[in-house]
């Protein structure tokens, strides 16, 4: 027993006390073995959908993640549907700070069937590969690419997905650019990290051009958007209004943002989803409160007579609420744990199955602390109102109690 | 003995005998069910909306493979060509009921957060407007023609900065002025702007249109029609009804939300089936000797199995209305957000349906059905002696 000068909250327990307490929990808590094991499922159930849409919700915002502080992009102020002649890259150059521009087109075809939806650009193949140093090709796959017109470059993902090999023949047909195009795979691309979109699909620019060109003569020399490289990041802002700036009253006026702030763009056009699907996720948390709350309840309504008998003996009422409060804890946890733990081979499967619509799925540490913090909400709030009435029991009222 | 059932008055006071438990049971199952309706709504309310844009007798030539509007083109020649159809209707002041259409899309800060969204902008002519009975302007008015007059939906001018009556928008070097906001009946026109069609094709240095929008004269000459454009040589066309170019647009999102949602109900559901489960045990044992009375009256073992399993049942049902009502207020919303095919804003609100309804009763029974299968029959496999015996 406790000392005379201590109290519940000073906890100046022997450990002896403790592993009584820890004891007395634990059986309590198997006690019921099936009620346990059911709310214990439950419990992993939501944990586990509760960290797969969260997942979902940063694979979101994976590209954006990606993305490099010294590129800048820079399209048609009206939307990204509008072309900008071939002819800004020379302006954009002569702009102080710039690096190094580059240009691609969005191409939007079909690959087969709709279902097998994934990004493919036709790039200038000299300088646009260089701007992104977190592709890494192969010197010699590089070199086929670049001297083959009809050659492309795919991401390792999206290779492996369709079990393209290089040199293999891919046709796609277009929606924007009519015809199906033929290209010859000459190089596939690692990325240098996790983080890495390894989606992609590239052609050569030229090969477009040339193609328009000889369709409909004035649509040639057009460009989707530019590429842009900055030596100085913090110089960021000011290259994109001095870029902006030079297009300003032309017929094609330009808007110029990082990286990021492009695909964020993106990202929010969606979000309405995104916000459902996270709102969504916090609600398979409040039902799993609902059903946990259920559980103490239960339980301690069940033993309101051993409550009774406790305090008769001695023990205090926050000693008894206690007991219910570390019951919840404990099998919260139990839960919250294998929950977690059974994310990543779920999160894998989930990422597989996708294929390419998510090009980066991963479970972040960010994600893994949430799912333990909601699991410990979890097991605070259940605990809540059955401990409060625990300890509150009188005796008489206790002992009498029947279940 | 005939089998004698248990009164239903008896099962619910069982319900209402342990409050608190009925209550956060029901609840989860509650929240379940309002997750699946919503998500439902949703993707009922996209669907109705591209579905009710387009007229079925009203057919839309874009160019081959192109998929949407915004990607197409079609020349002024094959416009000629296409107009020289004989199966196009004529209007009442005696023109063919054909309209060349410009489909762009601009970049327009949304009210609520100021961050940009793709908004369809459409060139359209008198006969244009002819063709989409469906449009109604409810303040301000028409746009004239020559002008950079504009008109924007309902849900543009509500959801987008500057563009409510009497603004105005800057794009393709003009300044257009918003002389009137017009009602589309819940389609998907109500998330587009309109202007005059040539004025739009000079602004934005246009040599083709995105699309053809004729009205036919026979509407069962469909497939002749079709027939006709795509077969010519001189072009590279594809001929559609309206009422289905509209409803493909509508089937990759809706097809999106609806699968995401109903596996997410599924998953959730297992939580709420596991609550029903744990409640409906604890309801079994705590009765042992009231069902071992029971036994021992002479109610059969199905008797007692269907006693519990309404029980259970009747807990899925109370979870279900719960959800189903807080559902239905999500009517009053609408949502507005990019329709992946199009690349476009598309504004939709929450649809109830009766089939939504009945999926969602349906679906809060069977977690009550499931939930209470095993208690159940846990109940109906006690020995009338040893339930008797226990304390």
């Amino acid at each position: 027993m406790r000392g005379a000068s201590c109290t519940w909250k000073k906890a100046c327990w022997s450990t002896r006390d403790a592993l009584m307490f820890a004891l007395l929990v634990l059986r309590n808590a198997f006690r019921h073995k099936l009620r346990t094991t059911l709310t214990i499922v439950g419990i992993v159930v939501a944990i586990t959908a509760f960290g797969l849409l969260r997942s979902i919700v940063e694979a979101w915002y994976a590209g954006a993640d990606a993305t490099s502080s010294t590129r800048l992009v820079t399209r048609n102020a009206i939307s990204l549907v509008f072309p900008m002649p071939l002819t800004y890259a020379q302006k954009i150059r002569q702009v102080d700070g710039v690096a190094a521009v580059s240009w691609a087109n969005w191409f939007g075809g079909v690959y087969i069937s709709e279902r097998n939806f994934f990004p493919q650009f036709g790039i200038d193949a000299d300088t646009y590969l260089d701007m992104y140093p977190e592709f890494v090709i192969k010197p010699e796959e590089k070199k086929a690419f670049l001297v083959d017109r009809n050659g492309a470059v795919a991401g390792r993902k999206l290779a492996n997905q369709y079990g393209w090999k290089i040199g293999d023949q891919i046709p796609i047909r277009g929606t924007i650019f009519s015809g199906t195009w033929t290209f010859t795979l000459r190089a596939i691309y690692d990325g240098a990290d996790a983080k890495t979109d390894e989606t992609q699909f590239y052609f050569h620019w030229k090969l477009l051009n040339e193609t328009i060109k000889k369709r409909f003569p004035k649509r040639g020399d057009q460009v989707g958007f530019y590429l842009i490289e900055i030596r100085d990041p913090t110089r960021a802002a000011e290259i994109s209004q001095a870029v902006d700036a030079t297009f300003k009253n032309s017929l094609a006026e330009t808007l110029t943002e990082t990286e990021k702030a492009f695909q964020l763009g993106f990202v929010a056009m969606t979000e309405a989803i995104l916000l459902a699907i996270q709102a969504v996720s916090f609600v398979v948390i409040v039902i799993i409160m609902a059903v946990m709350a259920n559980t103490m309840a239960m339980t301690a309504r069940e033993r309101y007579g051993e409550y009774a008998t406790l305090k008769a003996l001695g023990f205090s009422n926050a000693y008894v609420g206690w007991l219910i409060f570390a019951e919840s804890l404990a099998i919260a946890l139990l839960g919250g744990v294998l929950g977690i733990a059974l994310t990543f081979p779920l999160a894998n499967a989930f990422a597989s199955a996708m294929g390419t619509l998510f090009p980066v799925f991963g479970v972040s540490s960010q994600t893994l602390a949430m799912q333990f913090g909601a699991a410990m909400l979890i097991g605070v709030v259940a605990a809540g109102i059955p401990a409060w009435r625990a300890a509150r029991v009188r005796i008489v009222d206790g002992l009498r109690a029947v279940a | 003995m005939a089998a004698m059932s248990i009164p239903f008055s008896y099962i619910a006071r069982n319900l209402a005998a342990r409050k608190l438990t009925t209550i956060l049971t029901a609840g989860g199952m509650a929240l379940v069910v309002y997750v699946f309706t919503t998500v439902l709504m949703l993707s009922a309310g996209l669907e109705k909306t591209l579905v009710a844009t387009g007229q079925d007798d009203n057919v839309i030539v874009i160019r081959r493979a192109s998929q949407t509007e915004v990607q197409s083109s079609v020349d002024r020649p094959s416009a000629a060509i296409i107009e020289s159809l004989p199966d196009i209707a004529t209007g009442e002041d005696g023109h063919k009921l054909i309209s060349r259409e410009p489909v762009v899309l601009i970049n327009l800060a949304k009210r609520s957060n100021g961050k940009p969204s793709n908004v369809v902008i459409r060139g359209v002519t008198p006969a244009g407007l002819v063709l989409r009975p469906q449009i109604r302007i409810i303040e301000g008015r028409m746009f004239r023609s020559g002008t950079s007059e504009i008109i924007a939906g309902r849900s543009i001018a509500s959801g987008f900065q500057r563009a409510g009556l009497g603004e105005s928008l800057r794009f393709a070097q003009r300044d257009w002025t918003v002389v009137g906001v017009f009602d589309a009946g819940h389609t998907g026109f109500d998330s587009e702007v309109w202007g005059d069609a040539e004025q739009m094709m000079q602004a934005f240095r246009r040599q083709t249109f995105s699309a053809v929008i004729f009205k036919l004269v026979d509407t069962d000459r469909f497939d002749a029609v079709k027939a006709t454009l795509e077969s010519d040589p001189r072009l590279t066309l594809e001929v559609k009804r309206e009422s289905r170019f509209y409803a493909e647009q509508s089937e990759a999102l809706s097809k999106f939300i609806s699968y995401l949602g109903v596996s997410i109900s599924i998953i959730f559901s297992i939580g709420a089936v596991i609550g029903a489960m744990i409640t409906m045990y604890a309801s079994v044992a705590s009765r042992t000797n009231e069902i071992g009375t029971l036994r021992a009256l002479g109610f059969s073992r199905i008797s007692i199995l269907a006693a519990f399993m309404i029980e259970s049942l009747l807990l899925g049902l109370i979870g279900g209305l719960i959800g189903l009502i807080a559902a239905s207020f999500m009517q009053a919303l609408s949502i507005s957000t990019m329709n992946f095919q199009t690349f476009a804003e598309i504004a939709f609100s929450f649809t109830l349906t009766p089939g939504i309804v009945m999926a969602a009763l349906i679906f809060s029974l069977a977690m009550g059905f499931v939930g209470g299968f095993l208690p159940a029959a846990r109940a109906a496999r006690m020995k009338i002696v040893d339930a008797l015996r226990a304390a």
